[in-house]
């Protein structure tokens, strides 16, 4: 079935204005600056803990074949460690994965 | 080119390639859909945003009656993007003065996941110049990426699209281990959300759970636990401090 322009754009409205209201409202009518110990910590760790909680275990099916994601998961953790910034650990684990994807097709 | 922008622009950089993966698959699944080519990409250039999309797609071609199917699509769109209020909320601590309203507004557009994470894991107040650098590439990538999965689904061998999607988990990566290794709070709770989302994917029942609310259950477990045992000492405004 294919769908009207009209349905797709209302439904297209109401999609990106509810996503963009969500993002916006809070980042934009906040100032204050927040006092409570509590509150500040908790934010200061929320980053952390969203990025782990997306990275394990999703990064295990983000290539079609859990073994080769494992070596790109190694090589990422190994790169991070040494201190590799965002871009040479991100490309490094793309080649880790290449190279699990060769290493597969060999034997 | 400005310095910061430069700057936001390379942190960018990864966070594209891995929206290239993504999208690639979203705009395939929008064509097999039903949609056109140029509907499913002007969704990814309107909403920015993954799981948010998924479910949008759903609902669009669900062919409910127009009126439920649009109140259908508030409420899962609401769910499942919540969780951007509090990462919006959490980086309005971040936010340097050149921050005004109108470049919050536009800034907030493409506060993602990965692009709030990168923002607020700089040790710095953030500046717009660094901010609209940020934004670019994961644009870019996040609709060529679509444009590309509607046009040609296949075209590219899933060799390549395997090998990308893991840059940005490479990139999450590299931002979690140094702090954790420098702060053990950090680790600590970096651990818990990682225990909470494993059995939120792997338990049954629990994984029936949509992905937008285990993320917001995961990071308010985790911080909370971590802003109870490891309260940040005089922790000053744009909270960089070491935790206790």
């Amino acid at each position: 079935m294919t769908l009207t322009w009209p349905t797709y754009f209302l439904y297209l409205a109401v999609m990106a204005g509810v996503t963009y209201l969500i993002r916006m409202l809070p980042l934009t009518v906040f100032r204050r600056e927040i006092k409570s110990v509590f509150i500040k910590s908790f934010l200061h760790y929320v980053p952390y803990a969203v990025l782990a909680a997306m990275t394990i275990p999703g990064v295990l099916e983000s290539t079609g074949d859990i073994r080769t994601a494992a070596a790109g998961l190694v090589v990422a953790v190994v790169m991070a460690w040494r201190g590799h910034g965002l871009l040479t650990v991100a490309i490094a684990a793309c080649c880790g994965v290449a190279a699990a994807q060769g290493l597969l097709l060999l034997i | 080119m400005n310095k910061l922008f430069m700057k936001g622009l390379k942190h960018g950089l990864p966070i594209g390639l891995g929206y290239l993966s993504v999208s690639f698959a979203f705009g395939t699944q929008c064509t097999d859909s039903g949609l056109t080519i140029l509907q499913a990409l002007l969704i990814s250039m309107t909403n920015l945003t993954s799981a948010g999309q998924l479910a949008g797609l759903q609902v669009m071609v669900s062919q409910a009656a127009l009126a439920s199917g649009l109140i259908e699509m508030a409420l899962t769109q609401f769910i499942i993007n919540l969780r951007y209020a509090l990462m919006g909320l959490s980086l309005t601590q971040k936010l340097g003065p050149t921050m005004n309203t109108p470049r919050r507004m536009l800034f907030s557009f493409a506060n993602t996941d990965e692009i709030f994470a990168v923002a607020a894991s700089q040790p710095e107040k953030l500046h717009h110049h660094y901010l609209y650098g940020l934004m670019v590439m994961p644009y870019i990538g996040w609709s060529l990426g679509t444009l590309l999965g509607a046009a040609a689904g296949a075209i590219l061998p899933a060799f390549i699209t395997g090998a990308l999607g893991i840059a940005i988990y490479g990139m999450f990566i590299a931002i979690v281990i140094p702090p954790a290794r420098k702060e053990k709070a950090i680790a600590i709770v970096a651990l818990i959300a990682i225990a909470i989302s494993v059995a939120f994917r792997y338990i049954p029942g629990l994984n029936a759970v949509s992905g937008g609310f285990v993320v917001i259950i995961c990071a308010v477990v985790a911080a909370t636990v971590g802003a109870l045992l490891f309260p940040m000492k005089d922790a000053p405004a744009d909270g960089t401090e070491v935790a206790a």
